[in-house]
């Protein structure tokens, strides 16, 4: 009986670590790749770091920098290229400007939106909320192009303002954040209107501090959704390398002359993606704790 | 100073009407308990007397100055809440200096960082300090002062929201069943911890419940309402010796009034099942109402005159007293009695008992509810 029941739990767990393991291949390859050195990678040997042997790089050499410069173990030439091929940390910089703007904006509207909708008794309430719900199902393709032509006509595309504008109202956010201020008990506002807080006090200093744990879930929606955008900031930023974000950035590590320069390439992507998931292990401890609201029961 | 006067009150909820014409004159430093079953509009009342519920229609004047306009910070009113309503986020010490912080500190002052740079934070800072301080050691809970509401025992949180309501020093305090979420034993202590508070205070204090027992103990005067509508405003011992209306009298007492079903007959002589009462009414030849009180009915084994008949069917033992459940067949059902337990520990459910009654001590109301006098009460 006992030794059934094993045999049926292995079951369970070698599928889902074959799951795991589908979904985490493509990451080893990704930080394989970026260890090893050219001819490693394109023979398929060398195992996860490869032999890490010292050598001189062709491609370096051809931008005209010495022998001695361009003569060193793989894994350091690759993310040391990564950084000398494109500006990197410009990009992520962009990146890192670009979603907490997005993000500190769309706080910044959705709070109060979300806790009229939810907490305050006003004609047509209803009706403003079914059209929150409504833009819900929007897609943001469908209405790139208008948008696109908009901030044309206002001069704006090419700068960091097309990045953000465009998403500084979340639909989304709105309707996260009222469906938790909901369950927030109507007799701490009212406490805090007879403490003699005004209803933006209201927001900041009550609402706020206990929907943490809702808002980092919004984060990280919010902030992953926008460090791995491609689409749009590929419409937006036409011309201005400067203005790059870390996706936009690993084109340049496509085609072009010295093409198939896999080493950087995988290096700078693996430099892309680390901020997010340390910013994500950071959050989650955060998310698991919460604030505890056993206070107001 | 802090009387609060009520005129005309009106409120609805759609077309459900909650309040209905009420007025209501509450004197500075008293203790007034709102009473009366759920969803008689006793909270509604407090929240429109606090401001955070506007009335349809009516007046409500805070030390003689209209306040229909006044937006419930402004008040100057305090409020302890069922769930406390403590931020949870904030320490007791936070809880308690936020009225004073922003009643206190300018705009400017209450912002981060910059604020501290005004030359006179510091001397308000020590001042908020202070009161929070001498509060919370009227109150005893000093070593509480750096938890987090999340932390505390409910009759800790009950101390600490008190707190922040005493804190300000308000013309009154509004309270809203603030004692019914706590277990029984600490509901009785902090009954009386109140109106040593209040006595102390010497604040007007407004106090909502739905326990008729908290506002017997506790109040200077209580106001009775049910169904929208005030129908006494006294003292308590008059609330209950002296009830205008039937339902006023089953409301207040526990266990509830007897009633039984009686008439007058053309000289005023007041008949019920086979007895008659000595004392005599105006009213004649009509159906009326007899309130008799538990405790003024007495219970014995042996048949007498005047006395009615019937067989216990439940017995309830609170140690101190005794109440028999008593059926007594037509119309009437049942009577309870209540008895000194030395006494009447022999009767067991089952047994033939007599009641009789108390002399002077009958209520009589019509067939309406509202209360008959007797001739010779004048």
């Amino acid at each position: 009986m006992k030794n059934n029941q094993y045999i049926g739990e292995g079951w369970k767990h070698a599928i889902l670590i074959i799951g795991a393991l589908v979904v985490l291949l493509p990451f080893y390859m990704v930080v394989s790749i970026s260890l090893k050195s050219q001819q490693e990678i394109q023979s398929i040997s060398g195992g996860l770091i490869g032999a890490q042997e010292v050598q001189t790089f062709p491609v370096c050499t051809k931008m005209g920098m010495s022998e001695k410069t361009c003569t060193m173990k793989p894994y350091v030439y690759n993310y040391w290229f990564a950084f000398k091929k494109a500006p990197i940390a410009r990009y992520l910089l962009n990146g890192l400007f670009v979603t907490v703007s997005i993000f500190l904006i769309q706080i910044l509207i959705a709070l109060p939106c979300a806790y009229a909708l939810s907490k305050l008794r006003f004609y047509g309430r209803e009706f403003i909320f079914s059209m929150v719900l409504f833009c819900l199902l929007i897609p943001v393709h469908a209405i790139a192009l208008p948008l696109y032509v908009m901030l044309a006509k206002v001069g704006l595309v090419d700068t960091y303002a097309a990045l953000i504008i465009p998403w500084t109202i979340s639909v989304f956010g709105i309707f996260l954040m009222r469906q938790f201020f909901m369950t927030v008990p109507d007799e701490l506002i009212d406490a805090a209107r007879m403490d003699g807080m005004g209803e933006y006090s209201i927001v900041w200093k009550v609402m706020l501090p206990t929907a943490i744990p809702a808002l980092l879930a919004f984060a990280i929606f919010s902030v992953v959704a926008h460090w791995n955008d491609y689409f749009w900031p590929r419409i937006v930023i036409t011309g201005n390398r400067d203005l790059f974000t870390p996706p936009l950035g690993i084109r340049e590590f496509r085609g072009g002359v010295d093409s198939d320069e896999f080493g950087p390439m995988m290096a700078s992507i693996v430099t892309i993606t680390v901020p997010l998931v340390v910013a994500f292990i950071i959050a989650q401890k955060r998310f698991i704790e919460g604030i505890t609201m056993t206070g107001m029961k | 100073m802090g009387t609060i006067k009520l005129q005309n009150i009106n409120k609805s909820f759609g077309k459900t009407e909650v309040l209905n014409d009420l007025n209501l004159e509450i004197e500075d430093g008293e203790f007034l308990t709102l009473v009366g079953p759920s969803g008689c509009g006793k909270s509604t009342l407090l929240r429109i007397i606090a401001g955070l519920e506007q009335q349809t229609s009516g007046d409500v004047f805070i030390d003689d100055k209209n306040v229909n306009k006044t937006r419930a910070s402004e008040r100057d009113l305090a409020m302890v809440f069922q769930s406390y309503a403590l931020y949870p986020h904030l320490t007791v010490r936070r809880n308690l200096e936020t009225p004073l912080r922003l009643r206190d500190y300018s705009s400017l002052e209450r912002f981060p960082i910059l604020g501290n740079l005004f030359p006179n934070k510091k001397n308000k800072t020590k001042k908020i300090h202070d009161l929070v301080q001498k509060t919370s050691e009227t109150l005893k809970i000093t070593e509480l002062l750096d938890r987090k509401p999340g932390q505390l025992s409910g009759g800790q949180r009950q101390r600490a929201a008190l707190g922040r309501a005493m804190v300000r020093e308000p013309v009154a305090f509004l309270m809203d069943e603030p004692l019914s979420n706590l277990d029984a034993a600490l509901r009785v202590h902090m009954r009386s911890e109140l109106s040593e508070l209040h006595a102390n205070l010497k604040t007007t204090f407004i106090y909502v419940t739905h326990d008729q027992a908290e506002a017997l103990t506790m109040s200077t005067r209580m106001a009775v309402m049910i169904d929208g509508k005030l129908l006494q405003l006294d003292t308590p011992q008059q609330v209950y010796d002296n009830p205008l209306s039937l339902a006023v009298a089953q409301f207040v007492g526990s266990p509830k009034i007897n009633t039984i079903k009686g008439s007058t007959n053309s000289d005023g002589t007041i008949k019920f099942l086979n007895l008659e009462l000595q004392r005599k009414t105006s009213i004649t030849n009509t159906d009326i109402i007899i309130g008799i009180r538990p405790e003024h009915l007495e219970i014995s084994k042996d048949h007498s005159n005047n006395s009615i008949e019937g067989v216990v069917s439940y017995r309830e033992n609170l140690g101190s007293d005794m109440f028999f459940h008593i059926e007594i067949g037509g119309d009437n059902k049942k009577l309870i009695a209540r008895g000194a337990p030395q006494l009447t520990s022999s009767i067991s459910i089952g047994s033939k008992v007599f009641v009789t009654r108390l002399k002077g001590e009958a209520l009589l109301f019509d067939q309406n509810g509202s209360r008959i006098k007797f001739t010779s009460d004048n």
